[in-house]
């Protein structure tokens, strides 16, 4: 289920100019706005999710959530101005998601190993003190 | 009202002063003094165990005194003589007033000396009066060799200095220069015994309330020098003499306002009402220290003031006529309360606030000259009596209370004491042809004598206390030297003023041999191992005694002499050529009969011969009720005390007497308690609102606004992205807000 939502919204917008260029009787505009609707209803998700978890990896997983939700938005201003830029930097976004996700999921490691716990409750004590 | 046109107005000529460095060496009179301070200090230091600070003062005060004979002797009496020593207070610019009367161009007070007959009239009895009673203070401090003997020379050798600059100044500044020095000396010496709380606080009372009169002296001067343009004596009789400074209208009354200024200063400084309740209390100090200073020297500091601006004075007689009122009045109340004192140095003391009262009567009558004399034969006596108290409570293991010693004259050791106190009384009272006679004489005689009318009733106010005065003197002799021998024991009174002096008594049976037995006050002889006796004095005390007595006699020499033989009083020629003479006619025998004065009933006619007869007659009087109810019937006092107390009207009577007038009591209700009331509340204001509200609850502000923003640090991971996703979307819609509005 996570895969998909992640994988999906990065493949449907390499693949949608090339699949139904024409044929679909929609017009750019309706295609720009439906883009993105959706980029902001994933944001949304993503922003929900992670404020409302707990368990460090899915939270983290909410974050990538925000990611793709972003580059969705990119492909759609690309679409928007007729400039590829917007996807060349979607893959810049994959790219930095990637690397982040790695950096996240060590540090996540690291915190599992000192409190053996995913709770992010756990770690609630560094605040500033009264 | 003194009419200025009778005066002669060539007596307001003071001949300008003459530079003379060829007396330079008179700074001597000054240089010794500090020099034995700073070798005392030294003593101090290095941790002298012995007397020599004791030692080095008495020969630097000696030395000082024989600089200050010499220089009596070789100085011409034709003008008064300035020496400037060194540069001091010198700032010049160059500037007119603005109604052109006075030039200012400059406040310079050089450290110079002004020396005229009034100033070595003075410093002859000061210098001379302070060898001999530290010579006397070399024994009587000796319970404190090794404790507090270097710092009680020390102090004292400072007070000679001080005094030394007062009277011998050139100006204003070096004059409250030794002002503030006397003033800082006695708070040292009355709070010699500084681990007395009784003792610190008559110190800080003397000091404070001396403060309170200098305020009046300072201002004074800034008067003077906005007046006049100068503060130098030298220049400012000039000015005076030449009419020029109340020129400017608008200046009128601040120069009418410097006589009223320099008075409160001097009533500060010499104890006279309002400011007197201090002197009472500074008997706490030793002995020595209330004869040389609170008798002879400091007190009459003030005496010396208006005796040296007596120009001043001179100009504005209303100004003389409340010296006068307030000098009779301090006089009369004084002489009440000494009546009904104890401790015979309380007794003292007020006499001594009495005879300043005359004084200053003296000055404010008119005659300068009986006012000096009777400071300078003052002097002597009050130190010689100061000195016996001094002398009994050192062989009484500190007993001071009158009611409590008897006979003393019979006891071995204190024969010496008692016929030199018997002779301090006698002066004290004005007996025929003693010192206290003729200077007191005077002073009464010029009061009938004076034109203003006023001064008769101040005349007869005068002799009333010289009644009360020869009566408390005698009940304090007849009492303590008189009568059978009957000594009390000292239990309580261990305490008192002396602490040492009960120290050495407990030495008395090896370290003096005339220590002697009191026959009556032991009843219990079985407990030998407490027996104590009275001891009297060793030599350096009873030296100094005979020393002064004679002293005492011979200050009256000059008016016998004057009076008697008709040959020049020198003590009236000392001040006639002084600016203490100026605008009064000193002694006028050769005047003729006065015409109709008070004392016409007695049918002499020379105003002087009458007042001689009355005073004399009155003070007899008084020795002879003192006799009566001290001597001959002691319970008959008792028995009138208790019959005054049990009365409702007359009650109040002896209760006042004994309590002060209760003048400490009235000055604690007015202006100590609300001082106190003041600065608690001062306190409460400086610490719960500028403390508590304005600094530390401005420094609470941001501590609460932090305790605000608290609660997002909660340590919830949660809680800082929703922060900050509330943030952005605060941006972005302020950023879409702005887009909408075509900014």
């Amino acid at each position: 289920m996570s895969h998909f939502t992640t994988i999906f919204p990065a493949i449907l917008p390499t693949t949608l100019p090339a699949i139904l260029p024409t044929t679909l009787a929609v017009t750019d505009a309706q295609t720009i706005n439906a883009a993105l609707l959706v980029s902001a209803l994933l944001f949304t998700c993503g922003l929900i999710g992670f404020l409302t978890r707990r368990n460090m990896i899915l939270m983290f997983l909410c974050t990538e959530l925000m990611f793709q939700a972003a580059a969705l938005a990119m492909i759609a201003f690309g679409r928007m101005h007729h400039d590829v830029s917007g996807q060349v930097f979607v893959i810049f976004i994959l790219t930095v998601a990637a690397a982040e996700a790695a950096l996240a999921l060590g540090l996540v490691v690291l915190l599992y190993r000192r409190r053996e716990t995913l709770d992010s409750e756990a770690w609630s004590e560094l605040h500033e003190s009264a | 009202m003194l009419e200025l046109a009778s005066l002669p107005t060539a007596a307001l000529q003071i001949p300008p002063a003459i530079a003379s460095p060829e007396f330079a060496w008179a700074g001597l009179i000054l240089l010794l003094p500090v020099l034995s301070a700073l070798l005392c200090l030294f003593c101090g230091a290095i941790g002298v165990k012995s007397k020599l600070p004791g030692a080095i003062t008495a020969i630097a005060l000696v030395a000082s005194f024989a600089t200050t004979l010499t220089l009596f002797l070789k100085l011409p009496a034709d003008a008064p003589r300035t020496i400037h020593m060194f540069d001091w207070v010198a700032f010049a610019w160059t500037g007119s007033s603005a109604t052109g009367a006075v030039v200012w161009t400059g406040f310079l007070a050089p450290f110079s000396l002004y020396v005229d007959s009034l100033t070595l009239l003075w410093m002859l009895f000061v210098t001379g009066l302070g060898s001999l009673i530290t010579i006397y203070a070399t024994e009587y401090m000796e319970a404190d060799v090794g404790k507090g003997y270097t710092r009680f020379f020390a102090s004292v050798s400072f007070f000679l200095f001080a005094m030394g600059a007062l009277v011998m100044g050139g100006n204003l500044i070096v004059l409250y220069l030794g002002w503030e020095g006397v003033g800082l000396a006695s708070y040292l010496l009355i709070g010699y015994f500084y681990t007395r709380p009784s003792a610190v606080a008559a110190a800080k009372k003397a000091f404070i309330m001396n403060r309170i009169g200098d305020l009046g002296l300072a201002l004074g001067v800034f008067l003077i020098w906005q007046n006049y343009g100068t503060v130098e004596y030298d220049a400012l009789f000039k000015a005076i003499s030449a009419g020029s400074a109340p020129a400017a209208e608008s200046a009128s009354w601040t120069a009418a306002a410097i006589p009223y200024c320099l008075m409160l200063g001097a009533f500060g400084k010499s104890a006279q009402i309002p400011l007197f309740v201090w002197l009472p209390d500074a008997m706490e100090g030793p002995t020595p220290v209330s004869a040389l200073i609170h008798a002879a020297t400091m007190v009459t500091a003030g005496v010396y003031l208006i005796a040296r601006l007596y120009p001043m004075f001179v100009l504005y007689p209303d100004a003389l006529t409340v010296v006068a009122w307030v000098g009779c009045l301090t006089a009369l109340v004084a002489a009440t309360i000494g009546m009904a004192q104890y401790d015979i140095k309380r007794v003292m003391a007020y006499s001594t606030v009495s005879q300043l009262g005359y004084m200053f009567l003296g000055l404010g009558v008119g005659t300068s000259f009986g006012a000096v004399y009777h400071v300078f034969t003052h002097a002597f006596f009050k130190a010689l009596l100061f000195l016996c108290c001094g002398a009994i409570m050192h062989g009484m293991a500190g007993q001071l209370d009158l009611r409590k010693m008897s006979g003393l004259r019979k006891v071995k050791g204190f024969g010496v004491i008692s016929w030199t106190f018997l002779v301090g009384c006698l002066c004290l009272s004005g007996f025929p042809f003693t010192a206290g006679f003729f200077s007191k004489d005077s002073i009464i005689a010029q009061a009938f004598a004076s034109e203003n009318p006023t001064f008769a009733l101040l005349g007869w106010i005068a002799l009333f206390t010289a009644f009360l005065t020869a009566y408390y003197a005698f009940r304090v002799w007849f009492r303590v030297c008189g009568g059978p021998i009957k000594i009390d024991e000292p239990g309580d009174e261990m305490h008192g003023h002396d602490d040492h002096a009960h120290a050495s008594s407990s030495h008395a049976t090896n370290a003096h041999g005339d220590g002697g037995h009191s026959k009556g006050g032991h009843g219990k002889d079985g407990h030998a191992a407490h027996e104590w006796h009275p001891h009297g004095p060793g030599f350096a005390i009873k030296g100094v005694l005979l020393v002064i007595c004679i002293g005492a006699l011979l200050a009256g020499l000059p008016s016998y002499l004057g009076e008697m033989r008709h040959e020049p009083n020198w003590v009236e020629t000392m001040v006639e050529h002084s600016s203490a003479a100026s605008g009064i006619p000193v002694h006028e025998h050769a005047a003729g009969g006065h015409g109709h004065h008070a004392l016409s009933f007695t049918g002499i006619e020379d105003v002087h011969t009458a007042t001689s007869v009355v005073a004399s007659t009155v003070g007899i009087l008084g020795i002879c009720l003192a006799a009566f109810f001290h001597l001959f019937n002691r319970g008959a006092a008792d028995k009138l005390r208790a019959a005054l107390l049990s009365n409702g009207l007359t009650r109040w009577l002896p209760l006042l007497l004994e309590n002060k007038w209760y003048v400490d009591e009235v000055y604690n209700a007015v202006f100590r308690f609300n001082a106190w009331v003041l600065g608690h509340v001062l306190h409460f204001i400086d610490k719960q609102l500028i403390d508590g509200l304005l600094v530390n609850g401005g420094a609470r502000i941001p501590m609460e606004i932090g305790r605000v923003f608290q609660p997002l640090y909660n340590g919830a991971l949660q809680g800082y992205a929703a922060t900050m996703a509330g943030g952005i979307a605060l941006i972005v819609a302020w950023v879409f807000w702005i887009w909408m509005h075509g900014a």
